[in-house]
């Protein structure tokens, strides 16, 4: 007799006998596809509606990156007198102009292009390099762990910042490459080790033991099953890493080293938007709210794929 | 709830070990001295400054950090007044007939603050060691109109005293100069002529650099590197008593932390208001707030080996050309909120000798059209390639007004014009030595006193010390050679201008404006600012 | 544990040679004399320049160079700063500073951290942990120059409840508001990976069990959930000190810290290689050893981890 009393601290898990229709259970439609894990994680991602909402909000930006001058109504970024300086907004200028007498709007627009190829260009990089890198450490252990350890270790202990104001200095000519590249030199070790950690963690598991002796290589294993098992972590990371790499060019700008002067990206608005504050004026709110957007995109994003990607998560 | 495990223990004793160690770290020298808030005539006031980048020695010491502690804890044969004339300071007299020998009687009751009397000695001693090469001082050049320099300012120069110098007894001495130089006597009140107590030649500049021995008003008290450097007066100082107790200057690496510190009451003065302020500063602080004149300039120098700039007429036509196309008022309207004043010469308003009315000054004045004009006879000449870019450091907060400059240019003529930003001067210094810079290069001037020719000789006379651009004109060079030999200061003013009519002409820098410093003061506090920036400390009060 | 302790001692002193000589190369590779830029906006006589040269032994190949840094090294000579200050003294005032401005840091980061995400991962889907997902989005998306100044102004300037600046005050009040900006990124990482991975355990097998035994619910969240969500967390933790340390500089400046970030970006823009390199090596060698002590936790918070 199914006792149906709980006591305290204690949740009721057992379901009555009449409840369950045993039949239901071990009917198995024997001629369905079978699911892979890249299948089953787009089956629970289909019904989410935040992940439509991402998805809108990626195809605009996608969009504002791609066509500028049609989302600017063909306002020029590029033009600027001081007899238009510091206008508030306006019907002429929707979101006012800056000291040098640029139009916020239309830079805002443009400025998308610059900040999302940093962010995108370093984070595809990083996740790269450091998680190729991180889940081979992990996964192989001896030697090679320790030396791609080392490897990160020397290149994470320099300060981002420092190492960017070096870095810079040395560049002659300032293009977007050369800020994703230093970006990414000293940033990669952060996912490295993210997946490092999350490969030791899965290496012990079953299914490793499982197909080890199945008779697949190391390699293979690494790629089919340790890559894919520490995607989530590693996706957590990257998507919140994209957003601060948008905002570290920012800060760049703001020292001195970031994009060329001949670019327009929300990092350099907001930069020199900042001093401003103190009079009072705000222009430095209108990039800094797309900024603000944009991360917020990838990283819900980033959450709603690792929801869907996550192997614990499935087992529900 | 009580978790038991040998994980658990061996976890907390791993952290324990941690945390004690990093406490152990962060405890050492942590002394945290506060700034003292005192009032009255002794009164401790608190300002803004830069960590000095040498050790205190008046001949060493090429920077503002620097330069105004050494200028409170040494006084030399002159002082100069807020408006930059000099009165005798330890000098009791310095007679000369030709602007070429001297004849220097010191005071006889001033001594060092280690009780020392300030010899005749004391001065040839401390300039012997200035011009001497070896001994690596970073104002060496100031001593060269001395005789014998030549001699002493190699590195392995074999003689280490300038000829030039003669101690004739205890309290006199001479000095000859290898020519007669009409500034030279002015020149006397800046620092690097400061004499040096004996005990800096036995302890050696290294250590005396940490703790110097002056006979100005102020001592130092305490200097914590990095932080702070606390100065106290001087009691047995025998020029004019500070009106206050003492000068703390407080180290910032940023203006704007230096803004916010007095904002909130944690200074009495600040000198160098920082971009974002200068919109608000008037309003925020009423009539706290200082504003001077100040002999210092800004300009971009377009050096003579860049592309269609060179010593010709097409390159003359284009220096007129983008200098006519910048509108100096706007810039200073809409950036600076009116603290600057248009250049129309290549001195400041704040120098003795300056005109409003040079002939020739229309190149400095904004005038759209004449400029259109002027830069389609040098594309006639040969056309124009490539895109104007004036290269600055962005570690200078100078971004601005370059971006405002490069549009007017980019509007008025129609070129591709911008900014280019080095991470500091010091390369853009590098490649205008190395004639590989492909840009103008940002530049600009402050007054070690206050003469034109300060201004003029060591920016524009061929192979002059600071002549970035590698300008080049004999009959400049010829005027000013007159104008510093001539014994008649107005004969010689008429000299200097007539020389500037020919940089009007050539252009070799383009100027921009003079500064008007802005500082602000806190609440019962009263300062003022001298002619070259810097606050009047010793007059400075606190009620 | 002997053993492996050894063994990473032994790859510290590698790393250490290592990186001097990799940082050394990088400031040796700036294309500028930094002698000539003594003279600020002027130039300085030629001779002088040569002079100043030979005695920081810039004219000599890069090798050479190296070799006298090292050398000095091991006698506890790490060179002279332009200015004339010995590296080692110049160390002994800014390493202070910086590591209790990174140990506050440390504390916002990891206890409000692990303890907001610990709820928003028990409370995952309601408002609470939407909340705390908007408000980590608005401190990540904001400059940390934008949230430094917007602090200092509305906690110091307005509020008073903070010193605006820090100077010469190195006590543990005027470091506070500083060490809160500058964990406040770190903060918004750590509460998004607990939160996540909080999320995730809370549906393993071993929590029904757990719970199917009786455990109450506090007990199974605090020492089974938590132990095995902390992995990640304690990775990023001890990762971060380095960051927090060297990556100050923005902090230092707006809230005028003398600490380790501003000498160094002083040190960097004058081209003192000596002091970049003594100071970007002392913060290497103190995240090894943090690492080292993250590796130790490891063992202790995962029994599956053993080193032999």
């Amino acid at each position: 007799m199914p006792d149906n009393h709980t006591y305290p601290g204690q949740e009721r898990f057992v379901a009555a006998a009449d409840d369950v229709v045993v039949g239901a259970i071990d009917a198995v439609d024997q001629d369905a596809e079978p699911t892979g894990f890249w299948k089953t994680a787009w089956l629970q991602l289909k019904v989410r509606p935040l992940f439509w909402v991402c998805v809108a909000l990626l195809a605009l930006i996608l969009l504002i990156v791609l066509f500028p001058s049609v989302f600017a109504f063909g306002k020029d970024p590029h033009y600027a007198t001081l007899e238009r300086s510091m206008l508030p907004v306006s019907g002429e200028h929707w979101f006012g102009t800056d000291m040098q007498g640029h139009d916020i709007y239309a830079r805002t627009i443009y400025g998308a292009r610059a900040s999302v190829i940093v962010g995108v260009l370093t984070t595809a990089a990083v996740v790269v390099i450091g998680g190729l890198l991180g889940a081979t450490a992990g996964f192989f252990g001896g030697w090679l762990d320790s030396l791609i350890a080392r490897l990160s270790d020397v290149f994470f202990g320099v300060p981002l910042m420092l190492a960017a104001v070096v870095v810079m200095q040395m560049v002659t000519s300032r293009t977007v490459y050369s800020v994703v590249l230093v970006l990414a030199i000293f940033s990669w070790p952060q996912i490295a080790r993210i997946a490092r950690s999350a490969a030791i963690s899965i290496r012990n598991e079953e299914y490793i033991d499982a197909s080890k002796s199945l008779g697949a290589s190391k390699v293979r294993t690494l790629f089919t099953h340790v890559i894919p098992n520490c995607l989530g972590p590693v996706i957590v990371v990257a998507t919140v890493a994209l957003g601060v790499f948008i905002v570290t060019e920012a800060t760049l700008s703001y020292l001195g080293i970031g994009l060329p002067e001949s670019s327009i990206s929300w990092g350099m608005d907001i930069a020199s938007g900042q001093p401003r504050l103190r009079e009072g004026s705000p222009i430095l709110f209108f990039p800094a709210g797309a900024l603000a957007l944009t991360v917020l995109t990838f990283m819900m994003l980033g959450d709603v794929l690792s929801d869907a990607l996550d192997p614990k998560a499935r087992k529900r | 709830m009580r978790i038991r495990s040998k994980r658990w223990s061996t976890t907390r004793a791993i952290l324990a070990v941690a945390v004690a160690a990093s406490l152990a770290v962060s405890g050492c020298s942590m002394d945290g001295a506060k700034s003292a808030d005192t009032k009255g005539p002794d009164a401790t006031v608190r300002v803004n400054s830069t960590e000095p980048q040498s050790g205190l020695v008046p001949s060493d010491t090429n920077e503002k950090g620097g330069g105004q502690v050494i200028e409170m804890l040494f006084d030399g044969l002159y002082d100069y007044r807020p408006d930059g004339t000099p009165e005798l300071a330890n000098a009791e007299s310095v007679e000369t007939t030709d602007n070429q020998n001297f004849l220097v009687k010191l005071k006889r009751d001033w001594a060092f603050t280690d009780g020392t009397p300030v010899k005749a000695s004391n001065y040839v001693r401390a300039w012997n060691f200035g011009a001497a090469g070896k001994n690596l001082q970073k104002q060496q050049d100031f001593f060269a109109p001395i005789d014998g320099f030549d001699e002493v300012k190699g590195k392995d120069a074999p003689a280490t005293e300038l000829r030039g110098l003669r101690v004739i007894d205890d309290y006199t001495f001479s000095i000859r100069l290898a020519a007669p130089n009409i500034d030279f006597k002015l020149a006397l009140g800046f620092y690097p002529f400061s004499p040096l107590p004996d005990v800096f030649f036995t302890e050696g500049k290294e250590k005396f650099g940490q703790n110097p021995v002056g006979n100005g008003p102020y001592k130092l008290k305490r200097w914590r590197h990095n932080v702070q450097l606390e100065t106290v007066r001087n009691e047995t100082y025998k020029g004019a008593k500070p009106k206050n107790g003492g000068i703390t200057f407080i180290m910032y690496e940023s203006y704007d932390a230096a803004y916010t510190d007095i904002l909130s009451g944690n200074l009495d003065l600040q000198d160098e208001l920082p971009d974002s302020a200068l919109g608000s500063f008037r309003k925020t602080f009423g009539d706290r707030a200082i504003t001077r004149p100040t002999a210092q300039t800004q300009s971009f120098v377009i050096p003579q080996f860049l592309q269609h700039f060179g010593a010709d007429e097409e390159g003359r036509l284009r220096r007129q050309a983008i200098s006519m196309s910048i509108n100096r008022p706007q810039i200073i309207e809409k950036v600076f909120r009116g603290m600057r004043n248009p250049s129309v010469d290549f001195t400041a308003q704040a120098i003795p000798g300056w005109r409003a009315d040079l002939p020739g000054n229309e190149t400095v004045k904004y005038n759209p059209e004449l400029a259109k004009q002027r830069w389609a006879q040098a594309n006639a000449i040969k056309p124009w390639t490539g895109a104007f870019q004036i290269a600055y450091n962005s570690d200078g907060g100078h971004k601005v007004w370059v971006d405002a400059v490069t549009n007017q240019v980019k509007n008025t003529l129609g070129i591709e014009a911008s900014g280019k930003p080095y991470a500091t001067f010091k390369q853009i210094r590098d490649e205008l030595t190395k004639k590989t810079l492909t840009a103008a290069g940002r530049n600009g001037w402050q007054g070690d006193y206050p003469t034109q020719l300060n201004f003029l000789v060591p920016n524009y006379v061929t192979g002059g010390g600071s002549n970035d651009g590698d300008y080049s004109n004999p009959q400049f060079d010829a005027l000013i050679d007159q104008a510093e030999s001539t014994l008649d200061p107005v004969k010689s003013t008429e000299l200097v201008n007539r020389a500037q009519e020919i940089l009007l002409r050539d252009l070799p820098i383009i100027p921009m404006w003079d500064y008007i410093q802005a500082a602000v003061v806190g609440e019962g506090v009263r300062g003022e600012l001298t002619w070259n920036g810097r606050p009047d400390y010793p007059n400075m009060t606190k009620e | 544990m002997a053993r492996y302790l050894l063994s990473r001692l032994g790859q510290l002193v590698i790393v250490f040679f290592g990186a001097t000589l990799l940082i050394y190369a990088l400031v040796f590779l700036v294309p500028a004399d930094p002698i000539a830029a003594l003279g600020g906006d002027r130039k300085l006589p030629p001779e002088i320049v040569e002079g100043l040269r030979a005695q920081y032994h810039l004219d000599q190949p890069f090798l050479v160079q190296y070799w006298y840094y090292i050398k000095g090294v091991f006698s506890l000579d790490f060179g002279t700063s332009f200015s004339g200050q010995p590296v080692w003294d110049v160390m002994k005032r800014a390493f202070p500073v910086t590591v209790n401005l990174a140990l506050i840091a440390l504390a916002v980061e990891t206890i409000l951290g692990i303890f907001f995400g610990v709820l928003a991962g028990l409370k995952k889907g309601k408002l609470f942990d939407t909340s705390i997902l908007f408000v980590s989005l608005i401190i990540i998306a904001v400059p940390i120059f934008v949230l430094g100044f917007v602090a200092q102004f509305v906690f110091g300037i307005k509020l008073e409840w903070f010193p605006v600046t820090v100077g010469g005050n190195l006590d543990f009040y005027h470091l506070l508001l500083p060490g809160i900006v500058l964990g406040l990124v770190s903060f918004a990482y750590v509460v998004r990976l607990t939160r996540s991975q909080v999320s995730q355990n809370l549906t393993a097998d071993y929590v029904r069990t757990a719970t199917a035994k009786g455990l109450p619910r506090s007990r199974v969240v605090l020492v089974h959930v938590l132990r095995n969500s902390l992995i990640p967390v304690v990775t990023f933790l001890g990762a971060d000190i380095g960051a927090l340390m060297g990556g100050a500089l923005v902090t230092e400046g707006i809230f005028n810290i003398p600490g380790v970030g501003g000498t160094i970006y002083q040190a960097i823009i004058r081209g003192e290689a000596a002091t970049v390199v003594s100071f970007v090596t002392v913060l290497i060698v103190i995240y090894l050893i943090c690492n080292v002590v993250v590796d130790l936790l490891y063992a202790a918070l995962d029994p599956r981890i053993r080193y032999a």
